[in-house]
C-alpha cells in the first residue's frame, strides 16, 4: 500500500477529507495552523467548503449550522481557541449534532507557550464546554493512529449525533511520518429527519438545545446520560505494552506514550520490569485496564504526561483505588520530556524510593 | 366573501408568546408573509437568536436552528455554504446582534455572505428583563443605566445600518419601523426587495425593524408605540442605506 | 357575514387595531379569553371597509379580513 510521508496536523486534515469531511472552519492558532492551511487548499478541490473564521467562536458556530444542515463538519485549534469554543461545543452536543473538534496542545494556561504539551487534558475529558455533556476522546500516539481515529471520529459523531474530539499535542502535530491514507468517502451529506434542508414535503424541523420547562431538558439529560454509559462497555481503547509481568505500570497518552515505550524498552534491558498502559480513548478513560491489573504483582504506578499538575493520573487513581503506589512525573510548558528523565524515574522507583 | 388577509403560511396557527403589543409579532408576520408571496417557506432554514427572539421557536412555520447568543450570522453562513439552494435569514435582536455579536454581523457583511439578516432594534434587552443594550437611547433608563445612559461611561446608541452600509460587500441595508400600518407597509417592501437578493444570488442583505419594548420601558402597547415616535424614531432614521443593483 | 374577524383566543388586548382602525369599528370588549386578555371586539362591523389596518397592525395576526 502506498504510504505518504506526511506532517501530523496535515495527515490529519487529509484523513478528515477522505472521511467526507465537506466543512471546516477555523482560525489560525499554533501549533495547529497547518490544518486549516491544508483544508483551505484541498477543500475546494474535494468540492467541499472551508472558512477561516474571524474567530474560533466563529468557527464553531459556522460548524453547528453546516452539522445542522448535514455536513459533516470539522473545526480545529489549540487549548486558548478550544476555551473560545466551549459555548459552540456546548450548542453542538445540546442541539445532538455530530461534528469533529481537533485539539492540538501547547503549554499553558492563558497564552501559554505554543510548544507542544499535553495540558488540555481536563479540559477536554472534563469540561470541554457547559452543561455536562461527554464527548469521545480519542488520542492518537503516532500519525497513523491520528489518521484512522479521524475516520473513526467522524463515524462515531454521525453515530451518536454528538461531537467527537481528537486530542493531540503540538509534536505529534508538527513531525512527520509515513502513513496509510485511508480510500476517499464520497457523498457523506446526511439526509437524516434532522437534518434542515427546507420542509418541503414534510413537517418543519427544528434544531435547538433550549427547553422552556425542566421536564424537557431533564429527559434531554437522561437520554444523553445512557448514551454516555454505553461508550464505557463499546468504544473505549487502550493499549498495552510489556505488560504480562510488568511490576511498575507506566501510564501514558500521546507523545508521553511513545517516550515512554523508548524508556521502558531501556528499563528492561537493565532487568526494570516496566510496562505501559496507553489509554487511546481518553474518555471513555479505560478504568478496567488500571482496576484489572494484578495487583499481586504491579507495586507502582507512574503517570507521564507533559502537564504539570498531572491531569490523567486523577482518572488512573480511579482505577487503582489505592491498591498500588501512584505518582507522578511530567514535564510541561513545551519542554518535552526525556526518555532519560523517565528511566532515572523508573530507577527511583524500582529502587524503593523517591516519587513526586 | 373572500379572506382578502390572514394569518401567514410561515408562521403557526397558534398564539405567540411576545408580550400584548409587542412588535415581534409584527416583524414575524411581515417576513412570514414575504416567505409565502416568495414561495420560499419550504427551503427555508431560519437561524433564531438568543432573545425574546428565542420564542419564535414556538411560531415560525419553517425549519428553524436555535443558535447561541450572537452567533446566528456564522451559523448562517455554516449553513448557506453548504446548501446555497436553500434560503437562509437570520432573526436577531439588538444585544445579540450588536453586542456580543457584533464580530459575527459584521464578517459576514464583510464576507457577503448570501444570506439576509432581519435586525429586531427596540433600545432594550426584553428577555432577560430590560437592561441596557447598544442601541438604547442616551437618557435611556434601564436596569443596567437606572440614572440613564450615560454616553461619558457607556457610549452612545449604536447605528447598526449606518455601520453596516460603510462595508464594501452588502448589497442593501435599510432601515424600518413598525410603529404604524403605513411603516409596517414600507418594512415589508423592504424585506421583499432583501430577500429577493438572496434569492437572485447577489449577496448580503440587512433589514433594520424598530420595535418597542412596553413590558421593559413600562408603558402600555400603545404608549409604546407613541414613545417610538417621540424618541427612538428620532435617534435612528428610516431609510435604505445602502442599495446595489 | 362581517368583513373583520377577530380570532378572539389569540388577541392579547393590546389596542393597537382599535387606534388604527379609521371608522372605530373596533373596542376592547368585556369578555376575557381563555389567557386572561380582554380581547378585541368589532363593536360596528357595518362600518368596516376591509382597509385591512387593523389585520397589517396586529402583532397576533389575530384579524381576518373578509371582502
Amino acid at each position: 500500500m502506498k504510504k505518504h510521508f506526511m506532517k501530523g496536523c496535515e495527515a490529519i486534515a487529509e484523513a478528515a477529507l477522505r472521511a467526507g469531511c465537506t466543512f471546516f472552519a477555523g482560525y489560525p492558532i499554533t501549533p495547529q495552523n497547518e490544518i486549516p492551511e491544508y483544508m483551505s487548499k484541498k477543500m475546494p478541490e474535494y468540492g467541499g467548503v472551508f472558512v477561516q473564521g474571524e474567530s474560533e467562536v466563529a468557527s464553531v458556530n459556522m460548524v453547528f449550522g453546516a452539522a445542522a444542515a448535514g455536513a459533516r463538519a470539522m473545526t480545529s485549534s489549540s487549548g486558548p481557541g478550544i476555551s473560545l469554543k466551549s459555548e459552540g461545543i456546548s450548542y453542538i452536543a445540546g442541539s445532538k449534532l455530530p461534528a469533529v473538534i481537533v485539539s492540538v496542545m501547547r503549554g499553558g494556561p492563558g497564552l501559554g507557550s505554543i510548544m507542544p504539551a499535553q495540558q488540555d487534558y481536563l479540559q477536554a475529558t472534563k469540561a470541554s464546554g457547559h452543561g455536562g455533556f461527554r464527548m469521545i476522546v480519542f488520542a492518537p500516539s503516532t500519525i497513523q493512529e491520528a489518521v484512522d481515529y479521524t475516520q473513526k471520529a467522524f463515524d462515531y459523531a454521525d453515530r451518536d449525533r454528538n461531537p467527537v474530539m481528537i486530542l493531540v499535542d503540538g509534536c505529534l502535530g508538527a513531525m512527520m511520518e509515513p502513513v496509510i491514507l485511508p480510500e476517499y468517502h464520497d457523498n457523506c451529506n446526511k439526509k437524516e429527519d434532522w437534518v434542515l434542508d427546507g420542509c418541503l414535503g414534510r413537517e418543519p424541523r427544528t434544531v435547538l438545545s433550549v427547553s422552556l420547562t425542566g421536564e424537557p431538558q431533564e429527559q434531554f439529560n437522561i437520554e444523553m446520560a445512557k448514551l454516555y454509559e454505553s461508550w464505557a462497555e463499546k468504544d473505549t481503547e487502550v493499549e498495552f505494552y510489556e505488560m504480562d509481568d510488568a511490576e511498575i505500570v507506566l501510564a501514558a497518552y500521546g507523545t508521553s506514550a511513545r517516550i515512554a515505550k523508548t524508556a521502558i524498552d531501556m528499563l528492561r534491558e537493565e532487568g526494570i520490569k516496566a510496562g505501559l498502559v496507553r489509554p487511546i480513548t481518553l474518555y471513555p478513560f479505560p478504568l478496567n485496564a488500571f482496576e484489572n491489573l494484578d495487583y499481586k504483582r504491579v507495586r507502582h504506578v507512574l503517570d507521564v504526561e507533559m502537564s504539570i499538575p498531572a491531569q490523567m493520573v486523577d482518572d488512573v487513581r480511579l482505577g487503582v483505588l489505592g491498591r498500588a503506589q501512584v505518582s507522578t512525573f511530567g514535564r510541561s510548558g513545551g519542554v518535552i520530556i526525556g526518555v532519560e528523565e523517565i528511566v532515572l524515574e523508573v530507577r527511583k522507583i524500582a529502587e524503593g524510593g523517591g516519587f513526586q | 366573501m373572500n379572506k382578502i388577509y390572514g394569518r401567514p403560511e410561515s408562521i403557526r396557527n397558534r398564539v405567540s408568546t411576545y408580550c400584548p403589543g409587542c412588535l415581534h409579532g409584527v416583524a414575524n408576520k411581515i417576513v412570514a408573509e414575504v416567505l409565502d408571496e416568495l414561495e420560499l417557506r419550504e427551503k427555508t432554514i431560519c437561524v433564531l437568536p438568543v432573545g425574546c427572539g428565542t420564542l419564535g421557536l414556538f411560531y415560525w412555520n419553517v425549519d428553524m436552528i436555535s443558535s447561541a447568543h450572537g452567533r446566528a450570522p456564522a451559523v448562517a453562513t455554516g449553513i448557506k455554504r453548504c446548501v446555497p439552494d436553500k434560503f437562509v435569514f437570520c432573526y436577531q435582536g439588538d444585544g445579540d446582534l450588536a453586542a456580543i455579536g457584533l464580530s459575527e454581523i459584521m464578517h459576514a457583511a464583510n464576507r457577503g455572505e448570501n444570506i439576509s439578516i432581519i435586525f429586531v432594534n427596540n433600545s432594550i434587552y426584553g428577555m432577560t428583563g430590560g437592561q441596557m443594550a447598544p442601541t438604547t437611547l442616551e437618557d435611556q433608563y434601564s436596569t443596567t443605566s437606572q440614572k440613564g445612559r450615560n454616553p461619558i461611561t457607556e457610549g452612545y446608541p449604536m447605528k447598526m445600518c449606518e455601520i453596516i452600509s460603510g462595508l464594501e460587500a452588502p448589497r442593501y441595508v435599510a432601515r424600518f419601523s413598525m410603529d404604524s400600518p403605513k411603516n409596517i407597509i414600507k418594512a415589508k417592501a423592504g424585506i421583499k426587495k432583501a430577500f429577493e437578493l438572496q434569492i437572485e444570488k447577489k449577496g448580503f442583505s440587512f433589514v433594520e425593524l424598530m420595535s418597542n419594548c412596553p413590558t421593559n420601558w413600562g408603558l402600555t402597547p400603545i404608549e409604546s408605540l407613541e414613545w417610538m415616535r417621540e424618541n427612538t424614531l428620532k435617534v435612528f432614521p428610516l431609510g435604505v442605506y445602502k442599495e446595489v443593483e | 357575514m362581517d368583513r373583520v374577524k377577530i380570532i378572539s383566543e389569540n388577541c392579547k388586548g393590546c389596542g393597537y387595531c382599535v387606534v388604527v382602525c379609521p371608522k372605530k369599528v373596533l373596542e376592547i370588549g368585556e369578555a376575557a379569553n381563555k389567557m386572561g386578555y380582554r380581547y378585541a371586539v368589532a363593536a360596528r362591523p357595518e362600518e368596516c371597509i376591509a382597509c385591512k389596518l387593523c389585520a397589517l397592525m396586529c402583532p397576533d395576526s389575530a384579524i381576518e379580513i373578509f371582502k
